[in-house]
């Protein structure tokens, strides 16, 4: 009784498995067939000679190297950015006193709440005053701070750590010490947590990029792969080779730094 | 110190810590959020010279009237009903199976949150072509020459099963994470008492889970309700066949970048913000009565 229960749950499962990994899959495999064969050619097939060209011809059809390089650059970026000013921020909530904090922190959490969506026409409003439409400065500086990242921090920081604190104090260490050599090593995997979060909603940003440049040496990978589609029409091989360019480098990070990932959402969608 | 009491010092070093923080957020969340909600008053605005002509209830009163608006509204509508409640029974489900497992769990679990990396706009444009009419993968697999894609009958059920597929992983870790915050203890006491699985499932579980379903589906409607990303990639950067994925998100897309309407597009930000808020407040009206029942019920 026990053992069919068992086998029905692996079932679904592999069943819903399938699913998930299906279009992985079909990208991967339309990827590999000769241009006309994927419209014209009869389906569910393997290629029988896999078309690695259609890679490299979809890397020259389109500039994807300065694609990669402006999402590489953006994402790096906004990501150091966005560490930088949550772990000074979360340090002095955490360990300093000053007036206002309490009110300081609940405003910061109640702008939590706001959709980011409501703060694009003026934001880019500010953008077209600044002169910094269609500029790296405009993919960057608005996302150099995260609320949500800070909030996080904020609670990893408030560990019991504070007998060092008063030790490093004691020793003579000032707070800017304390903060980089005790306190940043010593959370490391939570920032790293956070870090990862932060780089693959970068990496992934489409709306924002996609409105505030307009020339194609700008454009990061996803508004790059979109123009791409309605530039190669109906050539799906080479539309899927470009797909696999935007989506493989996360895939692998994911692979590798999996464990952070779920420990970031975790953290971050459970309060602590 | 923390035991100190702030001086002016103390506060003048913490700004300094606090400044880039302050700086970013100030200028890109907390102004813009004062200037749309001033926005969505504009009435004769000229975005060019930044003119205000007057203020008022104008834009308001055009997304009353505009029957896009109201397609717009009831498409977002169809759509979170669409896919909330599948996402989050399906991700509970699943999430409920893989605690059971003696193997593989992580092998799944791997498997199910791949979308959460994965860009949404790159694999909706994998999704375009698994629905594509003649040679795409879920017509042949069915056996049926459906227009997905391309007939407004099918089109926003298209967009309801790809967003299912994207929201389901982070929704499953979601659920697992609940699970493992659960105390064992419960169940061992109602294992004890004879509770067979199904009635620890619905007796036990189901109500210690309760909370964390409620903040999960909050979560799963606001996502929906901002959806954009999938259509513009899935649609070609259209709101599909005859305006039938036309959401609030892609409407205040259209009338912002195409149309250069700022103020109705801001009027329209202003009710997707209300939606928002509405929802957020249902749900903490009850953590607030839940937490009041709790309590009661453990005097």
């Amino acid at each position: 009784m026990k053992i069919t229960k068992l086998t029905l749950a692996y079932l679904l499962l592999t069943l819903g498995a399938i699913t998930m990994l299906l279009p992985f899959v079909w990208m991967i495999l339309t990827s590999l067939q000769p241009a006309t064969a994927a419209l014209t050619g009869p389906p569910l097939r393997l290629p029988h000679a896999w078309q690695w060209l259609n890679y490299s011809r979809a890397w020259h059809t389109a500039p994807f190297a300065r694609y990669c390089l402006n999402s590489l650059l953006v994402t790096l970026l906004t990501t150091a950015g966005q560490v930088i000013t949550s772990i000074l921020a979360a340090f002095a909530f955490t360990h300093l006193r000053f007036y206002g904090r309490r009110l300081l922190f609940n405003g910061l959490i109640a702008l939590m709440m706001v959709p980011g969506e409501l703060l694009l026409i003026p934001n880019f409003v500010t953008m077209t005053r600044l002169h910094w439409v269609d500029t790296y400065a405009a993919l960057i500086v608005p996302w150099l701070a995260s609320i949500f990242a800070m909030f996080t921090l904020r609670q990893a920081f408030s560990g019991p750590t504070f007998t060092t604190y008063y030790a490093a104090k004691l020793d003579g260490a000032s707070d800017w010490q304390y903060l980089w050599q005790i306190l940043v090593p010593a959370n490391r995997s939570t920032i790293t947590a956070v870090a990862i979060l932060q780089l693959i909603g970068s990496w992934n940003a489409f709306m924002w990029p996609l409105i505030i440049t307009n020339s194609e040496t700008l454009r990061t990978l996803p508004v790059g792969l979109v123009t791409f589609t309605s530039e190669t029409g109906a050539d799906y091989p080479l539309l899927m080779a470009a797909t696999v360019f935007v989506i493989l480098p996360l895939l692998i990070l994911y692979l590798f730094l999996q464990k952070y990932i779920i420990a970031g959402i975790t953290r971050a969608n459970l309060k602590g | 110190m923390l035991n100190a009491k702030p001086t002016l010092k103390s506060t003048l070093v913490a700004l300094l810590y606090l400044a880039p923080l302050l700086l970013v957020v100030g200028v890109f969340t907390l102004w813009p959020l004062i200037t749309s909600f001033l926005m969505s008053g504009y009435t004769h605005y000229n975005y060019f010279t930044d003119h205000v002509g007057g203020f008022g209830a104008a834009n308001f009163r055009f997304l009353w009237h505009d029957p896009n608006f109201h397609l717009a509204l009831q498409h977002t509508l169809i759509f979170v009903l669409g896919v909330v409640p599948a996402t989050v029974g399906l991700s509970l489900g699943i999430a409920l199976l893989l605690n059971h497992l003696p193997h593989l769990a992580t092998f799944f679990r791997t498997i199910y949150f791949l979308p959460f990396v994965t860009s949404t706009v790159a694999i909706s444009l994998v999704w375009n072509w698994l629905f594509h009419r003649q040679n795409g993968l879920i017509n042949l697999l069915l056996h049926t020459h459906i227009d997905w894609l391309n007939d407004p009958r099918y089109s926003l059920g298209t967009l309801i099963i790809v967003c299912i597929w994207q929201n389901l992983g982070v929704n499953i870790i979601l659920f697992l994470a609940g699970l493992n915050h659960l105390d064992p203890r419960y169940q061992a006491a109602a294992s004890l008492d004879g509770a067979s699985t199904w009635q620890r499932l619905t007796n036990v579980t189901w109500p210690l889970l309760l909370p964390m379903t409620v903040l999960i589906t909050v979560n799963a409607i606001i996502t929906s309700f901002k959806v954009f990303n999938q259509i513009y990639a899935l649609f070609h950067g259209t709101a599909g066949p005859a305006n039938a994925d036309l959401t609030l998100m892609y409407y205040l897309y259209q009338k912002f970048y195409v149309e250069n309407q700022y103020p109705v597009a801001a009027a329209c930000g202003v009710v997707l913000f209300v939606l928002i808020l509405l929802v957020t407040g249902i749900a903490a009206g009850y953590f607030h009565h839940h937490a009041w029942w709790a309590g009661r019920r453990s005097s």
